[in-house]
């Protein structure tokens, strides 16, 4: 018969003294706490009575709890889903569009054989040390490709970046050896085969921490709605939430055709239906986080800028 | 030539792939370098749409540029970014590389992660949400620490009208975004580092303190090198969520909050002076590109390695 045979524990020498392991916990410990305490914050303040909290402020424990907030969005929230739909549309569009810009742009660097690869690289570098400016963009944008109020003004300027690109392009370099597309020449494939049928799944891990990057970049994006969004049907979840910082007509401007706007309005639970509307346009992010954060941890060791 | 034409002919493909993004860079960033000529003008805006407009305006020489200097404002948004700039990048590093040294020391590794879980955090969150944190920490009525003030007798403070604490929370915010990305950032370069280093220090003796200060701190210097030059490159750029949402756009505080970045935005939406906006911009990146390349090559004599490019 077997014995179970308990590995003694291991002892590591180096470790540091048990006094310095308790304070460096608390140090980092109440660090940490801070970072997530304003989100908990927030989502107590959704669930508070707005009466209650008109009199005592912000405060952690709900003196009343009340879902007020939440059901008068479900009810008249006809904005917010609408620019739930606007993020979503963006997001998804514009992540598949910045993948196709990059992996394309970035694989084609990758290329020892190609002969002009440097010339490329430094054409995508070269805007990492020198920009037209705001005034500039936004000229081109509105006057050059008429992008004011329409959806591609929300995805095409955010659509690509260099630094992206040189991330890429390493990732391809080290995780694609040059043997391989060689061979695949060989066997007679056409470059655009090796390049969809080997290239992209083999550097699977590698699009899809620049993807979350995208991802990411679209669903936070407010600047480029503050610049070239005024059509309320298109404004994003973002953008909706920096106009009801100081007015909540916003969000009911919509609504106004189901009942008179002083009635609504005179019944309006202000800040609590504004903080309920953070919480849930941080939630799918909260929601998708332990994902996202997997892979831009690993991303992060993937792509040093050094060739 | 030909040798050009050959390579179209040979690599037709890899042409026909490099194309799109070439033509996104083209129109985003090299179309709007070439607009840059209107700080030289008086815009007007003609029908003909960009190009009439940038080419027919009249020419005025530096008289953006004059204009822009001769107030006030060029000097506090100039010493505002850079300020700011320089806090951040010391501090983000010397905090950066202070809490991945801790955390790869922590005794319980599964504490370790759970702490930096919650560090990165805020890194995936917009600068607009932050803004509403914020508001219930600093809300002049409402806010939890005005409640905390009166609790122990003291005065409400109103914080979006009073400059003096301004630096110090813009300060923290900026920090407390992005510590838990760069943290991680020399988390794994630590994780990288050959385990037999420590092995060999402690068999001769060497303490915790001077293993960090031998052998960690000696393996991540071009690390921190290639990240301090690209943050110095980018000194006269700011983070324009953290300068705009977060004060609240509050009129009392620009003199500590406006940045050249803010500055552009506002003078182009308020008062739609775009000649004196573009001389704004076109003097930051002129500034951020000499910084760029004056740091990097002297990164390049004192150790060739660490240089970018």
């Amino acid at each position: 018969m077997e014995v179970f045979k308990r590995k003694p524990k291991e002892v590591d020498n180096n470790a540091i003294t048990p006094f310095w392991n308790v304070v460096l916990n608390i140090v980092i410990g109440v660090f940490a706490f801070t970072c997530v305490f304003p989100f908990l914050f927030v989502i107590a303040i959704s669930f508070t009575d707005e009466k209650v909290l008109a009199l005592n402020g912000f405060s952690l424990i709900p003196e009343k709890f009340s879902m007020a907030a939440y059901q008068f969005i479900f009810n008249t929230g006809d904005q917010l889903f609408r620019s739930f739909g606007v993020t979503l549309l963006v997001t998804v569009l514009g992540t598949l569009i910045s993948l196709f810009l990059i992996t394309t742009y970035a694989y084609v660097l990758s290329r020892r054989s190609f002969r002009y690869r440097n010339f490329f690289s430094f054409f995508a570098f070269f805007t990492m040390l020198f920009s037209g400016g705001m005034v500039p963009n936004y000229i081109v944008a509105t006057q050059f490709l008429h992008l004011y109020n329409t959806i591609w003004a929300l995805i095409l300027p955010i659509a690509m970046n260099a630094f992206f690109i040189l991330v890429m392009r390493t990732f391809f370099q080290t995780s694609v050896p040059d043997a391989l597309i060689e061979a695949a020449k060989i066997d007679g494939s056409g470059e655009f085969r090796t390049f969809l049928q080997i290239v992209l799944p083999i550097s699977l891990p590698g699009i899809a921490t620049i993807g979350l990057f995208c991802t990411l970049g679209y669903w936070n994006d407010w600047f480029n709605a503050l610049l070239y969004i005024d059509d309320a049907s298109l404004v994003p979840l973002q953008a909706m939430l920096m106009r009801i910082q100081n007015n909540m007509e916003f969000v009911i401007q919509n609504s106004m055709q189901m009942g008179s706007s002083f009635e609504i309005a005179a019944t309006l639970p202000t800040e609590t239906v504004r903080m309920a509307m953070v919480v849930l346009a941080t939630l799918p992010i909260a929601l998708a986080y332990p994902f996202f954060q997997k892979y831009f941890v690993k991303g992060l060791t993937v792509g040093s800028l050094k060739e | 030539m030909s040798a050009f034409f050959k390579s179209l002919n040979k690599d037709k493909v890899l042409w026909f792939m490099v194309l799109p993004g070439t033509i996104w860079f083209l129109i985003f960033c090299y179309l709007p370098m070439f607009g840059t000529i209107i700080a030289f003008k008086d815009f007007k805006i003609h029908r003909d749409g960009f190009f009439a407009s940038v080419l027919n305006s009249k020419w005025v020489g530096l008289e953006n540029f004059n204009f822009l200097f001769s107030t006030e404002d060029a000097y506090i948004i100039t010493r505002n970014t850079i300020l700011y700039n320089v806090a951040l990048i010391s501090l983000g590093l010397v905090l950066a590389v202070g809490i991945a040294i801790t955390l790869n020391e922590l005794v319980n590794k599964r504490m370790a992660k759970v702490y930096q879980t919650a560090m990165f955090m805020p890194y995936f969150l917009s600068w607009v949400i932050i803004s509403f944190f914020t508001f219930s920490f600093l809300s002049v009525d409402k806010g939890i620490l005005n409640q905390v003030i009166v609790y122990f007798g003291g005065d409400p403070v109103s914080w979006y009208g009073d400059t003096r604490f301004w630096p110090y929370i813009l300060i923290f915010m900026g920090i407390w975004k992005s510590i838990g990305y760069s943290s991680v950032v020399y988390l794994a370069a630590i994780a990288g580092i050959d385990k037999s280093y420590y092995e060999a220090a402690m068999i001769d003796g060497a303490s915790k303190w001077q293993q960090i200060k031998f052998i960690t701190l000696p393996l991540l210097k071009p690390l921190m090198v290639t990240l301090t030059i690209l943050a110095i490159g980018g000194i006269f750029r700011s983070d324009f969520g953290l300068f705009y949402q977060i004060p609240r756009d509050s009129g009392v505080l620009y003199s500590v909050t406006n940045v050249i970045d803010t500055y552009i935005y506002r003078s182009m939406s308020t008062t739609g002076n775009l000649g004196m906006s573009t001389a704004a911009g076109l003097y930051q990146s002129i500034v951020g590109f000499i910084m760029v390349i004056v740091t990097n090559s002297i990164v390049k004599k004192i150790s060739k390695e660490n240089a970018i490019f």
